[in-house]
């Protein structure tokens, strides 16, 4: 027993001023709270993004620079070594981070505007048009996405334009299904319907009454199209029909560098080399993937089981 | 009329329309290149004649509709037109048909995904079931965990993982798929080997999932809790009660899954130079034979379409509520 004086005071308590939280420490409360592997997730990612962002920073050297020995073994000045005709794998891998997040990002984002937009209108309309939507929707779903992409490709060749333009269409159509599921169920709420009535535009109804109530699920989703869309643009450039060199891209090493793995026997880290910007993409997906599911338990209790 | 029937009816209905209209999109794709790519495919030098009977031997005269309806009538007796490799700007015409490329080819596909499926779909029962049975014990833990590693990863790393510990450290299998025509089954299944293990890895964590989510949220209907109050055992309850019931959506689950097959063959075939329509599907893309392009994307999204029909049937003849209506 300390001799401290008494310093508690209940009038004081309710006396003072009520503090609220500012936005930090209600974000810090939350995260303390959050699982090992939504912390892991949220490294992984800020991790990434500061890769990305500062690639010029910190890559050795430049994105195309091919003035090294190919096929050099992993050494202080290589730490990975060097690719097919000479470029330093780091540095590939750093760019690589870049491009493909770059890219995926945009096409998530694309895909987001066109199938958010087009479920919101067929939510709030529901008549002809929603059934046109949802019918090319239903047919476009029926062809497997990567075989639809494979197809489209050949047809207008393989620029980063139509591979973003591609994809971020054909993921849409899951978008829009989303969107018009959690939409419809807003749409029918009173307040859309005051907002309606005291004449309020399509545009501002969609944006100020429907969207703020169905972020959570569309947030969820976002994490997860991403991580898609990522794989897709992952396998088609290691297929070669995705992103063109020189540009650097994780895909694309992995298929150049593929035939490093038959010398395991001799140099087992050189067999090494084409797994790491595999293990790049893999680590990326895992982590959105550990978020996500982290976020969907925080929203509601939704996919707890599964 | 049966309801039942009328709805099966009202699905292969819908069924044969998508097929309808995927064709269409599938056949317009040549419509949509650029209007010099007689040129592109016969190379620079070739001469006006040349380039006129290449675009006669397409028809491009012709109005779209006659086009494709002569297109679908080809197709159906199997005739799928001819390659665009193999043409030469002289008019010396060495190309292939597109059904002597994909015909073989597509052999080699069934099997790989054949005998995937034969290891993949028990498996994944199993591991459902018992991940269900066992829920939220360290087993059950352990095996979520790593099939939801495996999902959020390319295939293509699983595959070079599975090569570098099975082929180049360990050469017991060979990282080549070659196969050939005349391979013997033994030598055939031999080299298959590791493609088969990548294809049966991805969809195994698919399908252990569906099916243990679909056991599961069976496991909370009242009539399991009955028999769990009259004192049934663990297993009793799973396959006396739960199974029978569970079978529709399993049913779902491995056609759902079959359907996936279907598209991670593609990447998988390349890794291992595995000689199939997914690897014939990516050359003809890169060199943009627009003929065979078509054809893969038709036996492609055709399979799928009809495996996403039968689930759904499947799903539908054997729902009790269906079967006895009120």
């Amino acid at each position: 027993m300390s001799d401290a004086p008494e310093t508690y005071s209940a009038s004081a308590e309710v006396g003072a001023v009520r503090v609220r939280r500012t936005r930090t420490q209600r974000a810090w409360i939350v995260l303390r709270k959050a699982p090992i592997s939504a912390w892991f997730g949220l490294l992984v990612v800020t991790f990434y993004l500061c890769v990305a962002i500062f690639a010029p920073f910190i890559a050795p050297y430049g994105e195309a620079d091919s003035s090294f020995a190919a096929y050099a073994p992993w050494s202080d000045e290589h730490w990975f070594g060097t690719d097919q005709i000479g470029r330093d794998i780091l540095t590939r891998l750093i760019y690589g981070a870049r491009n493909t997040i770059g890219i995926a990002l945009a096409t998530t984002l694309l895909a987001f505007v066109i199938g958010g937009s087009l479920g919101l209108i067929a939510a709030i309309n529901r008549s002809w048009l929603d059934q046109l939507i949802s019918r090319a929707v239903d047919v476009l779903m029926a062809i497997p996405s990567l075989i639809f992409a494979l197809m489209l490709l050949s047809i207008f060749g393989s620029t980063v334009w139509s591979l973003i333009v591609i994809i971020a269409v054909l993921d849409s159509t899951r978008v829009f299904r989303l969107t018009r599921a959690v939409a419809v169920n807003v749409v029918v709420m009173d307040y859309v319907e005051a907002a309606r009535l005291r004449g309020e535009g399509l545009a501002w109804v969609m944006r100020r009454e429907i969207l703020p109530n169905i972020l959570p699920p569309m947030v969820a989703e976002f994490g997860l199209r991403f991580s898609f869309v990522f794989l897709t643009i992952a396998a088609l450039s290691f297929l070669g029909v995705g992103i063109q060199p020189p540009t650097a891209d994780w895909g694309s090493m992995v298929r150049e560098n593929a035939s490093l793995i038959q010398f395991a026997q001799f140099d087992l880290r050189a067999a090494f080399t084409p797994l790491l910007p595999a293990a790049a993409i893999a680590l990326l997906t895992v982590a959105v993937n550990f978020i996500v599911d982290w976020f969907l338990q925080q929203t509601s209790g939704l996919r707890d089981d599964l | 009329m049966h309801p039942v029937f009328k709805t099966v009816l009202k699905r292969l209905g819908l069924g044969v329309a998508t097929l309808f209209v995927v064709s269409a999109i599938i056949f317009s794709s040549i419509s949509m290149l650029p209007g010099d790519f007689g040129e592109a495919v016969l190379g620079q030098a070739a001469t006006e004649e040349t380039v006129a009977a290449f675009r006669d031997e397409l028809g491009l005269d012709e109005p779209a509709v006659v086009r494709y309806f002569q297109w679908v009538g080809a197709v159906a007796t199997g005739d799928l037109g001819t390659s665009f490799s193999g043409r030469s700007s002289s008019g010396v015409d060495r190309s292939r048909p597109v059904v002597d490329l994909v015909g073989p080819r597509l052999w080699n596909t069934l099997f790989l995904a054949g005998v995937t499926a034969m290891i993949a779909v028990p498996l994944a029962l199993l591991l459902g079931l018992t991940a269900a049975l066992y829920r939220g014990s360290v087993y059950d833990r352990a095996v979520n965990v790593t099939t939801l590693t495996t999902i959020a990863t390319p295939e293509f790393f699983v595959a070079y993982i599975l090569i570098l510990v099975f082929a180049a450290i360990n050469p017991w299998f060979p990282s080549l798929a070659n196969v050939q025509a005349d391979t013997p089954l033994a030598e055939r299944l031999y080299r298959v080997a590791l493609p088969a293990m990548t294809l049966t890895l991805v969809i195994v964590a698919h399908m252990m999932r569906m099916t243990r989510a679909a056991i599961i949220n069976l496991l909370a209907s009242p009539y399991i809790e009955m028999a769990r109050l009259k004192g049934a055992t663990p297993r009793e309850i799973i396959l006396r009660h739960a199974l029978p019931n569970a079978w529709a959506p399993i049913a779902t689950v491995i056609a759902f899954n079959l359907a996936y097959l279907v598209v991670g063959v593609v990447v998988v075939e390349v890794v291992f130079v595995y000689p199939g329509i997914g690897q014939l599907m990516v050359d003809a893309v890169t060199t943009r034979d627009i003929p065979v392009v078509q054809a893969c994307a038709l036996i492609f999204a055709g399979t799928y379409i009809l495996l996403n029909l039968i689930a759904d049937i499947i799903g539908i003849i054997t729902n009790p509520r269906l079967l006895h209506p009120r």
